[in-house]
């Protein structure tokens, strides 16, 4: 991306104090106020700056291989009846989109003088992102990971030590993601003054939704381009996974003007929406408070989080970014839950047609884009062009789907 | 006029801190909540703080946490908490709720609004809830007179201050120190300065909340303080005890340590 796309308007919402319609906004502690106040500074100051914007540019490009390809994926559209064309943001440095997020904002981290980053992580993917970044910029970093996920995930934890960070086990509530990131908070609380808490989604009070999307909304910037000058014509639909939304806003956010381009976000529908063991906080959830904003998130009736359940911990997640939730309300997106089964398939297709192995949060949009297609060609009378976000690559996926598949030797 | 304000005004004309005694609803039971909040005002607290138990307490330390999800794991509900407070109003202590925003706005701001009314308690205090954002809140507090209590940080620019203090009704709450709830060894330095920026703007009560523990920590509160509030300290007496009835009695010593502390003030 060029630092002129990056000076563009990124849109009409949120209004000044982050609001999406009746999403987003702050439901925080006050002592927080200040140090989001600081960051809202921080963040319009530097994207109006243009070295800034440059330096931004010149990291996503040198440091993490951006553009990633839009790649036309033959074999999988096949089976579709779909032109189906891959943005392959696996392809990145670190493996998925996510390294966008954390370079924009160690960046704005360093420029408001802090030396230390905290980070929260479910699977571990952001805190790895978190971790390079930190490590880059020479910052300390502390990722909180639920205890349960630290037990699952041990070979991310290895690799956040590796890369200098401090890995502290959440030991609350449900020791799983969101439980993290309340501790995140409580760090953020009381060690504002040098702490900057690098987000590792599109949600969270305002500013992060906004800034977190400015941050990947390359991915979408390129995409765009790239579909025009492969196809000549903009896509049909585009496809991406959502849990908090980062990549699913990422890619969305060239297309929202763009009134022929049906945007997808694909929810992770665990073992059934029906069944209450889910992710889908906007298909399946309802309207409430939680890490402080205002979104779909999953609850009770009495406004306890509820436990969310993803075969995939990134999409594992009890809430959603505001703007996803603004989205869905205006109709501009449609939001689907995906099946743990059915992202699996899509995983095992990819595998085996294109030599790709996706992260089983990006098989969710593949397992969409099989859902939508027949849809499409059938409203559209021809072939539809999808472009899928493939968010992130399969690796550290390996033992989950292994065990899936039941494709693992017993020793191991 | 404020429900609260009359129970500071009363401990100003003693020459001394009002005591508030925080609790969560339905920990460890809700039976055994209402027993120790009624132990915590017969041992000399002055105001219960009935804290409705919340999965995603952010403002909180561990202590008052694990309280909270015993609390919740014992199946406490909002309905609960409301009859929590209603058993203690009846005892003629005033009773302030303090709860994170979305358990309200899952009950519907104004639905709460009136049956907090009902059952006698004196208004809310709000840790996720900036004014910027509270407008069904105002209206409903409005509505039916109850208090509001903001928070105000050290962070706090002196515009914030004085915008957020103008939104509270009963009393401010002075949060003594960059953190979460819990006791600490020392009590803050920053919580003076705060309490008497606060004082700049409006001559509403001040309560100083996070870190205070014992007696002699009151007593320093209060010296500069209009309320000393104190959560942790008297939640971990119960979580600390092999048995409920150990407890209430720890309860009661340290709530009259406090309830000491604040007519033994260093001024």
């Amino acid at each position: 991306m060029s630092a002129d796309a990056m000076a563009a308007p990124a849109g009409p919402f949120p209004d000044a104090a982050g609001h999406y319609g009746r999403f987003g906004g702050r439901f925080v502690p006050e002592a927080l106020v200040a140090a989001l106040d600081e960051l809202d500074g921080a963040w319009r100051t530097a994207m109006a700056d243009e070295a800034f914007r440059a330096e931004f540019a010149a990291l996503l490009r040198d440091y993490a291989a951006t553009p990633s390809l839009l790649y036309e994926a033959r074999r999988f559209s096949a089976k579709l009846g779909a032109r189906v064309l891959l943005k392959r943001e696996d392809l990145n440095h670190t493996g998925a989109h996510k390294v966008r997020n954390v370079l924009g904002q160690a960046l704005l981290t360093r420029r408001m003088g802090k030396r230390r980053v905290i980070a929260e992580t479910g699977a571990g993917q952001h805190g790895v992102a978190a971790a390079t970044a930190a490590a880059l910029f020479d910052l300390d970093c502390v990722v909180y990971m639920g205890e349960v996920d630290t037990q699952r995930q041990a070979l991310n934890v290895a690799r956040m030590r590796m890369l200098g960070a401090t890995v502290v086990p959440v030991t609350t509530g449900s020791r799983t993601l969101k439980d993290a990131m309340n501790e995140a908070m409580r760090d953020w609380v009381a060690n504002v003054d040098d702490t900057h808490y690098l987000i590792g989604t599109a949600a969270g009070p305002h500013p992060f939704p906004s800034l977190v999307r400015d941050f990947v909304r390359g991915i979408g910037d390129e995409a765009r381009q790239q579909c025009l000058d492969l196809t000549g014509a903009l896509p049909d639909a585009v496809a991406a996974c959502v849990g908090g939304g980062s990549n699913a806003l990422g890619i969305f956010h060239a297309f929202v003007g763009d009134p022929d381009v049906r945007l997808y976000g694909f929810e992770a529908g665990g073992e059934g929406v029906t069944t209450g063991r889910h992710a889908a906080s906007i298909t399946g959830g309802s309207t409430g408070v939680l890490h402080g904003t205002r979104t779909y998130v999953l609850q009770d009736e009495d406004g306890q989080t509820v436990e969310s359940h993803s075969i995939s911990a990134g999409l594992d997640y009890p809430g959603v970014g505001p703007e996803h939730a603004w989205l869905h309300d205006t109709g501009r997106a449609t939001y689907l839950p995906v099946t743990d089964d059915e992202a699996m398939a899509a995983f095992q297709l990819l595998c085996r047609t294109e030599g790709i192995i996706p992260a089983i949060e990006s098989s969710h949009a593949l397992a969409g884009a099989l859902t939508i297609a027949p849809k499409l060609a059938a409203e559209l009378g021809r072939e539809p062009t999808i472009v899928v976000n493939l968010s992130g690559r399969g690796d550290k996926d390996v033992h989950t789907a292994g065990g899936y598949f039941g494709i693992l030797d017993k020793e191991q | 006029m404020s429900r609260i304000g009359i129970a500071f005004d009363k401990a100003r004309a003693e020459g001394r801190a009002l005591l508030v005694g925080c609790m969560p609803a339905g920990f460890p039971t809700v039976e055994g909540s209402i027993a120790a909040m009624t132990a915590m005002v017969e041992a000399g607290v002055d105001v219960i703080e009935v804290e409705i138990p919340y999965s995603d307490p952010v403002m909180d330390g561990p202590v008052i946490q694990k309280a909270s999800d015993i609390a919740l794991a014992g199946g406490v509900r909002t309905a609960d908490a409301l009859r929590i407070i209603e058993a203690i109003a009846a005892t003629g202590a005033p009773v302030v709720t303090m709860t994170y925003w979305n358990p309200i706005e899952r009950y519907g701001v104004d639905a709460f609004a009136r049956d907090l009314d009902a059952a006698g308690g004196t208004g809310l205090i709000t840790p996720d809830l900036i004014p910027e954002e509270a407008d069904e809140w105002l209206a409903a507090s409005d509505a039916y007179g109850l208090d509001r209590t903001f928070l105000v940080a050290p962070s706090s620019t002196d515009a914030r201050v004085a915008m957020t203090v103008g939104h509270c009704r009963g009393f401010v709450y002075a949060t003594a120190l960059m953190g979460v709830t819990g006791a600490r060894a020392q009590t803050s330095a920053a919580a003076p300065v705060l309490v008497s920026r606060v004082r700049e703007v409006s001559d509403l009560p001040v309560g100083v909340g996070l870190g205070v523990g014992t007696g002699a920590q009151a007593g320093t509160v209060g010296g500069y303080a209009d309320g000393v509030i104190v959560g942790s300290a008297l939640v971990r007496c119960v979580l600390d005890s092999p048995d409920l009835d150990s407890g209430l009695g720890a309860l009661r010593t340290l709530s009259a340590e406090l309830a000491e502390g604040v007519r033994n003030l260093s001024r």
